[in-house]
C-alpha cells in the first residue's frame, strides 16, 4: 500500500471508498508525520484529539452509507480562520488566548463535507508578509533545500507559509490559505504545490481575521490541480453573512479538468518581467508557452500597461484597509491587554506590545494615507490606479480566455534575507498583486526547478468567476510539466 | 517623500500605538522608504478616472431588520481580558 501521506485527496477518497484504509488510519499517519516534522514549524496549534474524533465520526458516517465530498480527509487550516473552541492567533501576540465561539464559514463548509482538522497552520502576522517570518510563533520552514546552500533554512513564502509547508512536507493532504496580494500563490510556488485564489466573492470572508477586506479571499492549497478543484468546491458558496459573498452556484469544478484547451487563446502579458529576474524564470515561462501551444491553444502576446503600478497601488490600498480593520485590537474585547493609567494608554500599550514590526509599519502607513491632507494624494490616487489596472484586464479578456505568467520573480530564499528593507520583501508579490486588485481567479502550478533545485510556479489568471477555465488550463500545464513533486 | 519624526509620532498617536523615542528613528526610515516607493503613482495621469473601492459588482444586499441572534452575553464576553456583570471593563473614563 502506498504510504498514506503520499496520497492525493482524490486518491485518498478513492482508497476510503474501497475500504483500503480508514479515516482514522489516514489521520493517524498525518499526525505522526506532523510529530516528526516539528522543525518545519508549519503549525501554531495541533489538534490531534479533535482530529481523531472527527476521523472516527467520518468512518462511522461512511459505514452508514453516507457519501461526503471530503469524508475523512485531514486538512491544515491557516490560523487566520476562526475555529470554534480552538485557539486562533493570526500569528499575532495581540490575539493571545483567543478561542473563537464561532466557526468561519469556509471551515464550517469543510466540516459539513466531512473533512478533518489536523491543526492551525502558521502564517505571517495578520497575513502581512511574503515569507512567514513575521509570525509571532517563528518562521515556517520550507521542506525544500537548495542544492547550493544545503544548510540554509529557506522561507516557505507567505503569508500562507505554514499551509504550504504542511502540504509540501506531507503533513496534510491539503490546506486552506488566504490571498490578499499573493499569499496563497507565492508560498505555493516556493514550496512546489498548487495554490488557488478564487474570484473575490467566491468564498465567504465571514470568520476569517480581516486584513484588507476588499482583497482578502480564501482558497485551496494542494498537491494537484484536481485536489484544488475538489477542495474549492467545498470551500466556496454563497454566504449571507458576508456582504461581498456572491450568490451564484458553484460549478462542478473537478469536471472542468477535461485536458482539452484546443482553440483557447492564452494571453502572455509582456509586462510580467521584473528587474533582475533570473533567466530561469523567463525560460520556464517560455516552456509553459510551448506546453499550451502543444496542447492546441494559441498563445497571444498582450499588454497590461499599468502592471508596474500594481504593487505601489497595493501598498496603499491594503495598509489603508488594514489600519481600519486592526483598530479592533484594543485590549478590551479579546486577546492581549497591557494595562495603562487611562484607556488611551491601555490602547497604546496593548497595541505597542501586541503588534510586530511589519504590522505596525502597515497600520502606520495606512493611517497616514487616510489622514487629512494626504487622502487624495495617496488613497484616492491608488483607488484610481486600481480602476486602470482592472481595465487592463478587462481589455485583455476581450481577446483571450486566460493569462499565463510566472507566479513569483524568484524561488525561495534563506530565512533572514530581505528583512532589512520592507520594499525588497514586497517585490515578491509583483506578479500576484495585479490579479488581487482586479479580484480575478488565479492559480499557481509547480512547473519546474531552479538551477539549485527549488520549485518555481507558473500562474494562470482568468476572467471573474471563470475558475473552470483557470483549472482546465492549469491541469494541462501540470500534466506537461510532470513536476517532480517531492522536496 | 521623507517623513520626519514628529509626523511619525503624530501618526502613531492617531493609530493608538505607543512608539518610544528610541524606535522613532528606525520607523521613520522604514515608512519614508515605503512612501518613496508608492509615490511613483503620481506620474500616472488619473483625472476623471473613477476610484475603485471594491471589485464586487453589486450593491450591498439588504435583509429584514429583525433580530437574528442574541442573548449570548457569555459568548460575547468569553474572550474579554476583563469583564464584570455582563460588561467589558476598562480604566475609569469619567471622573
Amino acid at each position: 500500500m502506498t504510504e498514506l501521506t503520499e496520497l492525493t485527496i482524490a486518491g485518498a477518497l478513492d482508497g476510503l471508498d474501497k475500504g483500503d484504509f480508514t479515516a482514522v488510519d489516514l489521520t493517524r499517519a498525518h499526525l505522526d508525520a506532523m510529530q516528526a516534522a516539528g522543525s518545519l514549524n508549519a503549525f501554531i496549534t495541533e489538534t490531534p484529539d479533535r482530529a481523531l474524533d472527527m476521523a472516527r465520526n467520518a468512518d462511522a458516517r461512511r459505514a452508514r452509507g453516507e457519501v461526503e465530498p471530503l469524508g475523512g480527509i485531514p486538512l491544515a487550516i491557516k490560523d487566520l480562520f476562526c475555529t470554534e473552541g480552538v485557539l486562533t492567533t493570526a500569528a499575532s501576540h495581540i490575539l493571545d488566548g483567543f478561542v473563537p465561539r464561532y466557526e468561519s464559514t469556509v471551515s464550517a463548509n469543510l466540516w459539513r463535507d466531512g473533512a478533518v482538522l489536523l491543526g492551525k497552520a502558521n502564517l505571517d502576522e495578520f497575513a502581512m508578509g511574503s515569507s512567514t517570518t513575521t509570525s509571532y510563533y517563528g518562521p515556517a520552514v520550507n521542506p525544500w533545500v537548495s542544492s547550493e546552500r544545503p544548510n540554509a533554512k529557506l522561507v516557505a513564502g507567505g503569508s500562507s507559509g505554514g499551509s504550504a509547508a504542511a502540504v509540501s512536507g506531507r503533513l496534510a493532504l491539503g490546506a486552506t490559505g488566504t490571498d490578499t496580494g499573493g499569499s496563497i500563490r507565492q508560498p505555493a510556488s516556493f514550496c512546489g504545490i498548487v495554490g488557488m485564489k478564487p474570484t473575490y466573492g467566491r468564498c465567504s470572508r465571514w470568520g476569517i481575521v480581516a486584513f484588507a477586506s476588499s482583497l482578502d479571499q480564501a482558497g485551496p492549497m494542494t498537491r494537484t490541480v484536481r485536489d484544488a478543484a475538489i477542495l474549492l468546491r467545498s470551500m466556496a458558496g454563497f454566504d449571507p453573512k458576508d456582504s461581498t459573498s456572491v450568490n451564484r452556484p458553484v460549478p462542478d469544478l473537478p469536471a472542468a479538468l477535461t485536458g482539452d484547451i484546443r482553440g483557447m487563446r492564452i494571453g502572455i502579458p509582456k509586462e510580467y518581467r521584473a528587474d533582475g529576474m533570473p533567466d530561469e524564470i523567463e525560460t520556464l515561462w517560455q516552456q509553459g508557452i510551448a506546453w499550451i501551444r502543444d496542447a492546441g491553444a494559441e498563445p497571444v502576446e498582450i499588454s497590461l500597461p499599468h502592471t508596474k503600478y500594481a504593487l505601489p497601488t497595493y501598498y496603499i490600498v491594503a495598509p489603508a484597509e488594514a489600519s481600519s480593520n486592526l483598530a479592533r485590537y484594543d485590549g478590551v474585547r479579546y486577546g492581549l491587554r497591557v494595562p495603562g493609567d487611562s484607556i488611551q494608554e491601555l490602547y497604546e500599550n496593548t497595541r505597542a506590545a501586541g503588534f510586530g514590526q511589519e504590522v505596525k509599519r502597515r497600520v502606520l502607513i495606512g493611517t497616514y494615507v487616510l489622514s487629512a491632507g494626504y487622502y487624495d494624494a495617496y488613497y484616492l490616487k491608488a483607488q484610481q490606479l486600481r480602476t486602470l489596472i482592472a481595465r487592463d484586464f478587462d481589455a485583455a479578456f476581450e481577446k483571450v480566455d486566460a493569462l499565463l505568467a510566472p507566479t513569483a520573480p524568484n524561488a525561495a530564499f534563506p530565512i533572514g534575507e530581505k528583512e532589512d528593507d520592507p520594499v525588497a520583501m514586497y517585490l515578491n508579490d509583483v506578479f500576484t498583486v495585479p490579479a488581487s486588485l482586479a479580484g480575478l481567479p488565479a492559480i499557481s502550478v509547480p512547473s519546474g526547478l531552479s538551477a539549485d533545485g527549488l520549485p518555481l510556479g507558473l500562474q494562470v489568471i482568468g476572467r471573474p468567476f471563470d475558475e473552470e477555465t483557470v483549472l482546465r488550463v492549469a491541469d494541462v500545464v501540470e500534466t506537461a510539466a510532470a513536476f517532480p513533486a517531492r522536496p | 517623500m521623507a517623513l520626519d519624526k514628529a509626523t511619525v509620532a503624530r501618526i502613531a498617536r492617531l493609530a493608538r500605538i505607543k512608539l518610544p523615542d528610541a524606535d522613532q528613528e528606525a520607523m521613520t526610515g522604514d515608512l519614508s522608504r515605503i512612501l518613496g516607493f508608492v509615490e511613483q503613482l503620481s506620474e500616472v495621469p488619473t483625472e476623471g478616472v473613477p476610484p475603485m473601492s471594491s471589485v464586487a459588482q453589486q450593491g450591498l444586499r439588504r435583509r429584514p431588520d429583525t433580530v437574528a441572534d442574541g442573548r449570548i452575553p457569555e459568548k460575547v464576553l468569553g474572550n474579554a481580558p476583563a469583564s464584570t456583570g455582563g460588561f467589558y471593563t476598562v480604566p475609569k473614563v469619567v471622573e
